[in-house]
C-alpha cells in the first residue's frame, strides 16, 4: 500500500559492517523476542492452569488459529511487497458462501468447492488488476472489496445458514488427524508454511518480492517484473482465502454470509506482530509462524482462566503496539543521541572559535 | 505560453475543485430516480432519516479527512465511538442529575485523550498510524468490555434532554444534522483558511519537503489525530442520543465504513488533498444509496456490496481523473518549451 507513500533512504553505509562487528545484534531480532515472548506465555500457562500443557491443547490452539494462519502466509508476502490486502476476511466468506449456496441448491460438495476456489481466483485477479492495471492504492481497493465480497456473500446465501454437509468432510474441520493432536487445518498451514519460508527465503522469486517491497522502482530496473508479481500474489491470497473459508465452514459445519466478519484486522496484526514490515521489503516466515503460536497460545492460556475477550484484546492490541514500538523506539533513541552530539560539537566549535 | 495553458488548467482545475458538487449532483439523482419510483422517499420523514442516518458517519468522516490528508490513517474511530457512548451513559446512569453538555465534553475530551494517544505514539517513535491505531482499535474495544462487563445502559438511564438530540428537529432539520453541519462549515473553513491546517496538506504532499520548509509536521500531525480522536468522541455522545442504548458492540466497524465515505468523498488516501465537506457529503451520499435500496424494494442484501462497487468506480474515477490532470499539465510545459 505503501510504495508512493514512504520515501526509502537507502541503507546506511555502516549498517552491514555494524552487524557483522557484533554477532550478538543478530541475535536481538524480532524473532528471538517472539520466541521469548512464546516461552513466557508457555510458563505462565503451565503455572497459572494444570490444563495447558496438554497435548489436546494443541489441536484446540490449531483449530482456532487455523484459517487465520493460512490467510496470514499470502497477506504476508503481499505486505513485503509493500501492498496490502484487506479483503482476505471478506473473501472467507464470500468462498464458504458459495460453497454454501450451491451445496444447498443440490451440487455436490466437490463441485461446490471448485467453484469456491474459482471464485477466490476471480477475486484475487480482480484485487491484483486494479492495483497493477489501475495503479490504484492496494489500501482502497481492499477496502472496496471488502465490502464487495462480503456484499456478493450476502446476495447469493443471506438471510440463510446451510448445514447438512457429509459428516465425512466436515469431520477434517472437527478432528484432528489419526493418531495424532494435530488439527487438519494446521497440517495445511505448516505444509504451506514451509513451501512459503523456502520460496521466499531460498529463491529468486522471494529476493524479488523482497526487492520488489524495498525499492520497486529499483526492482524494475534490475528486471524484476514488478506488477506481474504483485498480481500473482493476490491472485494466490484470492485463492487461500477461499480455501480457508472451505476449511471454516466444514469446521463449524454450516455456514452463513456473515462467516469471519472483521477478522481481516485480526489477520494484519498477526503478520505485523510477525514482524513483518508495514512499509515492506521486511519479514520472514518464521516471525508469522512464530506469532501464530504466540497468539494462539496466548489465547488458550487466556480462555482457560477464564479471561474475558475483551481482555485478550488488550492483550493482542498491546503486543502490536509494543511489536512496533520497540524496533523503532531504538531508532528514535539513536536519533536523539546523534542530535545532541550535533549540537554538543557545534557548542565546542563556537567555543574554540 | 499563459494564453495556451490557461483555459486548459482552468478547465481540469475547476473539474478537480468541483468534486464536491459532482457528489451533490451524484446524491440528487439517486434521489430524484428513487422519488420517481417512490414518491414516500421524498416526504420529511424519509429526508430526516437520510440526514439522522448519515450523521455520524459524516461526522468522522471530518476528523478522519484531517487525518488522511497528512498521509496517516484514523482506524480507531469506531472503538473510541463505543467506549465514549458507554463511559458518557454509564455517567448519566450514575449520576442522573448530571448537566447534558458536560457530558458532551467529557466524551469529547474521552476521544480527544484517545486521539493524543494515537498522535504521540505515531509521531515520537514514528510507527505508521495504520499500526498504532489498528492497535488502539483492539485496546481501546478492549477496556470499553471490561468497563461494559456485559451491561446495557437502557433508555431510560438517559437524560431526555440527550434523546431529544437524537430525534428532535429544529425547522424540520434534525438536531443530528445540524450539529453535524455545524461541525463540517466550522471545520471546512478552519481547513482552507487557517495556517496550520494547510500545513496538513503539505504535509500529506510531500513530508520532507513539509520538514525542510520549516513546518513542524509532528506537532500538526498530534494536533490532526487528536482533533479526530475528539470528533470521535462527540460523536460516541451522539450515538448515545441517536440510539439511546449501549452495550459493548456500539460502532463497531465504523472504521471502514467512514474511510469508504472520506474516499468517494474525494480525499486522497495518500494525503496531500480532500476536504471535509466532500467527505460528509460522501457519507450521505453511502447513505442515501442505501435508503434508496430499500425504497425501491431492492433487497437490503444488495447494499453493501453496491457501496464497495461503488468505492472501487470512485478511486478508478479519481485515476483517471489525475492522469488526465497529468497528461495537461505535462502539454503545457511542452507548450512552454515552443514558445
Amino acid at each position: 500500500m505503501t510504495s508512493d507513500m514512504t520515501t526509502r533512504t537507502p541503507l546506511p553505509p555502516d549498517a552491514a559492517t555494524a552487524e557483522k562487528r557484533s554477532p550478538l545484534r543478530a541475535l536481538v531480532r524480532w524473532e528471538s523476542a517472539l520466541v521469548l515472548v512464546l516461552i513466557a506465555t508457555l510458563i505462565f500457562g503451565s503455572a497459572t492452569s494444570d490444563h495447558f500443557l496438554q497435548v489436546t491443547n494443541v489441536f484446540y490452539i490449531g483449530l482456532n488459529m487455523g484459517e487465520i494462519a493460512i490467510m496470514a502466509l499470502p497477506l504476508m508476502l503481499i505486505i513485503i511487497t509493500a501492498e496490502i490486502d484487506l479483503s482476505v476476511a471478506s473473501m472467507m466468506g464470500l468462498s464458504g458462501a458459495v460453497l454454501g449456496a450451491l451445496f444447498s441448491a443440490g451440487w455436490s460438495v466437490w463441485a461446490a468447492m471448485g467453484v469456491a476456489l474459482l471464485v477466490g481466483l476471480a477475486g484475487g485477479a480482480l484485487n491484483g488488476l486494479l492495483v497493477t492495471r489501475l495503479k490504484l492504492p492496494s489500501i482502497a481497493v481492499t477496502i472496496g472489496t471488502l465490502a464487495l465480497f462480503r456484499g456478493i456473500a450476502e446476495i447469493v446465501l443471506a438471510p440463510r445458514t446451510v448445514t447438512g454437509f457429509p459428516l465425512s468432510l466436515t469431520n477434517i474441520g472437527a478432528v484432528p488427524i489419526q493418531g495424532t493432536e494435530i488439527a487438519w487445518s494446521t497440517l495445511i498451514f505448516l505444509v504451506l508454511a514451509v513451501i512459503a519460508g523456502v520460496v521466499l527465503h531460498a529463491t529468486p522469486l522471494g529476493r524479488a518480492i523482497v526487492a520488489t517491497g524495498w525499492q520497486p522502482e529499483a526492482a524494475q530496473f534490475s528486471g524484476i517484473r514488478v506488477n506481474r508479481l504483485k498480481f500473482w500474489l493476490f491472485v494466490l491470497s484470492g485463492v487461500l482465502c477461499a480455501f480457508a473459508g472451505i476449511l471454516f465452514t466444514l469446521k463449524n459445519a454450516s455456514v452463513s454470509y456473515d462467516a469471519g466478519t472483521g477478522l481481516e484486522l485480526n489477520v494484519v496484526a498477526i503478520v505485523l506482530f510477525g514482524g513483518v514490515s508495514i512499509f515492506g521489503g521486511k519479514g520472514s516466515v518464521i516471525g508469522v509462524v512464530l506469532s501464530v503460536v504466540v497468539v494462539g497460545c496466548l489465547q488458550q492460556v487466556l480462555t482457560q482462566l477464564n479471561v474475558a475477550p475483551e481482555i485478550q484484546n488488550i492483550v493482542i492490541g498491546g503486543l502490536l503496539l509494543i511489536s512496533v514500538i520497540i524496533p523503532n523506539g531504538r531508532e528514535a533513541l539513536r536519533r536523539i543521541r546523534a542530535r545532541a552530539r550535533r549540537s554538543s560539537n557545534s557548542t565546542q566549535r563556537k567555543a574554540l572559535g | 505560453m499563459t494564453t495556451v495553458t490557461a483555459p486548459r488548467f482552468a478547465r481540469t482545475g475547476s473539474l478537480l475543485r468541483v468534486r464536491e458538487l459532482g457528489i451533490g449532483v451524484a446524491i440528487l439523482v439517486v434521489f430524484g430516480i428513487t422519488t420517481f419510483t417512490n414518491p414516500a422517499f421524498a416526504s420529511a420523514n424519509s429526508v430526516q432519516q437520510l440526514l439522522t442516518g448519515a450523521a455520524l458517519i459524516a461526522l468522522l468522516g471530518v476528523g478522519e479527512t484531517m487525518v488522511v490528508v497528512t498521509r496517516n490513517v484514523d482506524l480507531s474511530v469506531g472503538s473510541v465511538v463505543g467506549f465514549s457512548a458507554y463511559l458518557v451513559g454509564d455517567l448519566f446512569a450514575h449520576h442522573p442529575g448530571l448537566p447534558v453538555p458536560l457530558g458532551f465534553l467529557i466524551g469529547i475530551a474521552i476521544g480527544a485523550a484517545i486521539g493524543a494517544i494515537n498522535g504521540i505514539v505515531t509521531t515520537v517513535s514514528r510507527v505508521p498510524s495504520l499500526v498504532v491505531t489498528l492497535a488502539m482499535l483492539y485496546i481501546v474495544r478492549g477496556i470499553d468490555g471490561m468497563v461494559v462487563n456485559g451491561h446495557t445502559i437502557d433508555p431510560d438511564k438517559i437524560p431526555t434532554a440527550l434523546t431529544a438530540v437524537g430525534y428532535r428537529t429544529l425547522v424540520g432539520i434534525p438536531w443530528l444534522a445540524v450539529i453535524v453541519a455545524l461541525v463540517v462549515v466550522v471545520a471546512g473553513y478552519a481547513m482552507r483558511s487557517f495556517r496550520a491546517s494547510r500545513d496538513l496538506y503539505a504535509i500529506g504532499s510531500n513530508p520532507e519537503a513539509a520538514t525542510l520548509a520549516g513546518i513542524p509536521a509532528g506537532r500538526r500531525v498530534f494536533t490532526a489525530f487528536t482533533l479526530s480522536g475528539a470528533l470521535a468522541g462527540l460523536a460516541g455522545v451522539l450515538f448515545l442520543a441517536l440510539h439511546a442504548q449501549i452495550d459493548v458492540t456500539g460502532g463497531t466497524g465504523y472504521e471502514l465504513t467512514v474511510i469508504s465515505a472520506v474516499v468517494v468523498g474525494g480525499v486522497a488516501i495518500f494525503g496531500g488533498s480532500g476536504t471535509v465537506l466532500g467527505a460528509a457529503l460522501g457519507a450521505l451520499l453511502l447513505n442515501t444509496i442505501n435508503q434508496a435500496l430499500v425504497a425501491a424494494r431492492i433487497s437490503a442484501f444488495w447494499d453493501e456490496a453496491i457501496a464497495g462497487a461503488l468505492l472501487l468506480a470512485t478511486i478508478a474515477f479519481d485515476r483517471w481523473l489525475s492522469l488526465r490532470m497529468a497528461r495537461s499539465l505535462r502539454s503545457a510545459e511542452g507548450a512552454h518549451r515552443d514558445v
